[in-house]
């Protein structure tokens, strides 16, 4: 199954690339200049770049929402541990104190709530849907408490960087994206770890009897989504230099499981990409600039997305994939 | 059930002790604030308290934490203490003619802050001190035609929440205040969800839009929130907020205060958290000799600029916002 990365994606890929393709060509469509790209104070302007930073985000948390619900799992809670944890940062930049002891507590904080979340689905056996929607519920009230109710605004340039800076004139939260993509997938591929997700998800039971510590790993899956998604709150801080408790990172998780969706990973569990979940992450946020730039009265926002995303899921749908198989032999 | 008699029991003890701690001032209001839901909200907290203060009123805030039934609770033992006046900030339009027929019964007048209630009768409250919502964006608008003057002017628009009450209203008032400048034009218009997030990322995107930025003229925010993330969004396209492109937005927080000191935003319309002021006047007057207030009393919706937005920043930014 390790070595199967390469052949999976030659293979099974082709849906999520033709429908990322198909975004950015009706991106096009609606507006001529979607492709046109200029160095800008030595980093890239332009719609694409803007796809990629605004996608930054909702990828992160997809990274980590990939091996959840390979689990057969789901977190519910990772748009509330964003605003947990990007309210921990703005509130210790306010107070002045430095990067590393910002972003070492954010993602302790992350960690923490992934640690709790784990807890309540690897060790009471509580399910995934319920054991994550009580922090989903109850993280807003926290964020809310570290930042007493305000939008907490800081001028800490470390913190600024996270967001603002760029490297090889991409913007930082595309690197830390790719990144960390690269560095979970090394982690889950050349590790037995994915192996070991991909089997507790498909059976629990039998995994178990099998010899697979599946406690251990399940309080893992969890505590790597908390990590993505302090680190996806540490970015959405540093983008608006504040932390808003409030709307920071609110329905963020719906698109990441639509993320992991579209990227062709099961809600049953089993078989999952990364690296699909990232397309899957970027399909959305395509869209999402797309009906921005396109002009549409702001009523239609909804219902475009609605659309597209219906038609995506209807191609990629067991069903769709037996119709072309047997038109390809007729 | 003993629990819950206990608990009454202590609710009571603690209001007839503030009852009586309260004898000395000249009159006591009991406040019912709908919760913390906005750092607009924790401001008419605060402002509340200051304007009670400056008049010598006991003013007691009892927090519903967004909740109708905490409310209506709230209000019953208001009565019971007998307070001379009740406020309330309703967090649903509807279900509120029973209680108000008890304090109505009590002869306790009541006073609706910011929000209004469906009833089909109006005795049940004394009078309503809220905003005009359409009022603000028209403001908001002729602060805009008459600073733009007779140039064409390309106007970018950043909506609140598709089908919210102050977004439909902010949007028709500005537009019924342009409507008679043909040289004013709203070219694009997206909502962003009255938050700095969505506000810098519609921005971004409305930015290559427009040809880079260079033809906008102005922008209008249904709220500062949205257009401090637009002014970030400006900047880094490298572009001048509040030089070349005149920001104007509704609502006056700090935030924007410190924008427009740093001359990076134009105007902001205050929506105020002042509504308790208005109402004491009110309630004060009809107590000494019976005065009837207008069942509406609209607050201002003042054009702030920068000249005095350092100072603004500075009263401001300990209200809670």
């Amino acid at each position: 199954m390790t070595s199967t990365l390469p052949g999976r994606l030659s293979f099974g890929a082709l849906p999520q690339f033709a429908t990322l393709a198909a975004v950015l060509l009706a991106n096009w469509l609606v507006f001529p200049d979607f492709f046109d790209l200029r160095l800008q104070d030595g980093r890239l302007f332009g719609s694409v770049i803007d796809v990629l930073n605004r996608g930054a985000p909702v990828a992160i948390l997809a990274l980590g929402m990939t091996l959840v619900i390979a689990t057969k799992g789901v977190d519910l809670s990772v748009g509330a541990v964003m605003a947990i944890c990007g309210a921990v940062a703005a509130t210790m930049a306010a107070a002045d104190y430095s990067l590393v002891a910002i972003l070492a507590a954010a993602l302790a904080v992350g960690a923490l709530c992934g640690l709790w979340n784990g807890f309540l689905v690897a060790v009471l056996d509580i399910q995934p849907i319920i054991a994550t929607l009580i922090l989903m519920v109850t993280g807003r009230g926290i964020a809310q408490l570290v930042t007493e109710g305000q939008i907490v605004t800081f001028t800490h340039e470390g913190l600024i960087a996270v967001a603002g800076s760029s490297a090889l004139g991409l913007p930082m939260p595309v690197v830390i994206a790719l990144v960390l993509g690269l560095a979970l997938a090394a982690l889950v591929r050349l590790t037995a770890l994915g192996l070991l997700i991909e089997s507790i998800g498909v059976n629990r039971t039998a995994s178990t009897y099998a010899g697979v510590d599946s406690r251990s790993v399940l309080l893992a899956t969890y505590m790597i989504s908390g990590l993505t998604a302090a680190v996806a709150g540490v970015i959405a801080a540093s983008d608006i230099r504040g932390a808003d408790a409030n709307n920071a990172g609110l329905w963020l998780e719906l698109d990441a499981i639509l993320a992991v969706v579209v990227g062709g990973t099961s809600l049953f569990g089993g078989r999952f990409s990364i690296l699909l979940s990232l397309v899957g992450a970027l399909v959305i946020q395509a869209m999402n600039t797309g009906i921005l730039l396109s002009g549409y009265p702001p009523e239609l926002n909804l219902i475009v997305k609605a659309v597209v995303i219906a038609a995506i899921l209807v191609l990629q749908s067991p069903a769709a994939g037996r119709l072309f198989g047997f038109l390809r032999r007729s | 059930m003993s629990f819950k008699k206990l608990l009454m029991g202590a609710v009571y003890t603690c209001a007839l002790s503030v009852a009586s701690a309260a004898g000395a001032a000249e009159l006591t209001v009991g406040f019912s604030q709908i919760g913390s839901e906005s750092g607009w909200r924790a401001a008419e907290t605060s402002v509340s308290k200051i304007e009670a203060e400056k008049r010598g009123i006991d003013l007691k805030i009892a927090d519903a934490q967004q909740k109708q039934e905490n409310q209506i609770k709230a209000i019953r033992t208001f009565i019971a203490q007998g307070v001379d006046a009740i406020f309330l900030a309703p967090v649903v339009a509807t279900g509120w003619d029973e209680v108000l027929e008890e304090a109505k019964d009590a002869e306790i007048p009541v006073v609706l802050l910011d929000r209004t209630i469906d009833s089909k009768d109006d005795s049940l409250y004394l009078t309503a001190v809220t905003s005009d919502t359409v009022y603000e964006g028209k403001v908001a608008g002729e602060y805009l035609a008459k600073t733009v003057g007779d140039r064409d002017c390309k106007i970018l628009e950043l909506q609140g929440t598709v089908g919210s009450s102050p977004a439909i209203n902010r949007k028709k008032g500005f537009d019924e205040a342009i409507a008679a400048h043909p040289n004013l034009k709203i070219v694009r218009s997206q909502t962003g969800d009255f938050t700095r997030t969505k506000g810098k990322e519609v921005m971004e995107s409305f930015i290559k839009a427009e040809n880079g930025g260079k033809d906008i003229c102005a922008v209008y925010a249904h709220n500062d929130d949205m257009q401090i993330g637009a002014i970030q969004a400006l900047k880094e396209a490298g572009l001048k907020p509040g030089k070349d492109i005149i920001m104007v937005s509704i609502d006056a927080v700090p935030d924007i205060f410190k924008a427009m000191a740093e001359g990076e935003a134009n105007a902001t319309v205050e929506l105020t958290p002042n509504m308790a002021g208005p109402a004491f006047d009110a309630v004060m007057a009809f107590k000494k000799d019976g005065t009837q207030p207008p069942k509406w009393i609209q607050t201002e919706s003042k054009v702030y600029l920068p000249d005095t937005a350092a100072a603004e920043y500075e009263a401001r930014k300990n209200l809670g916002y």
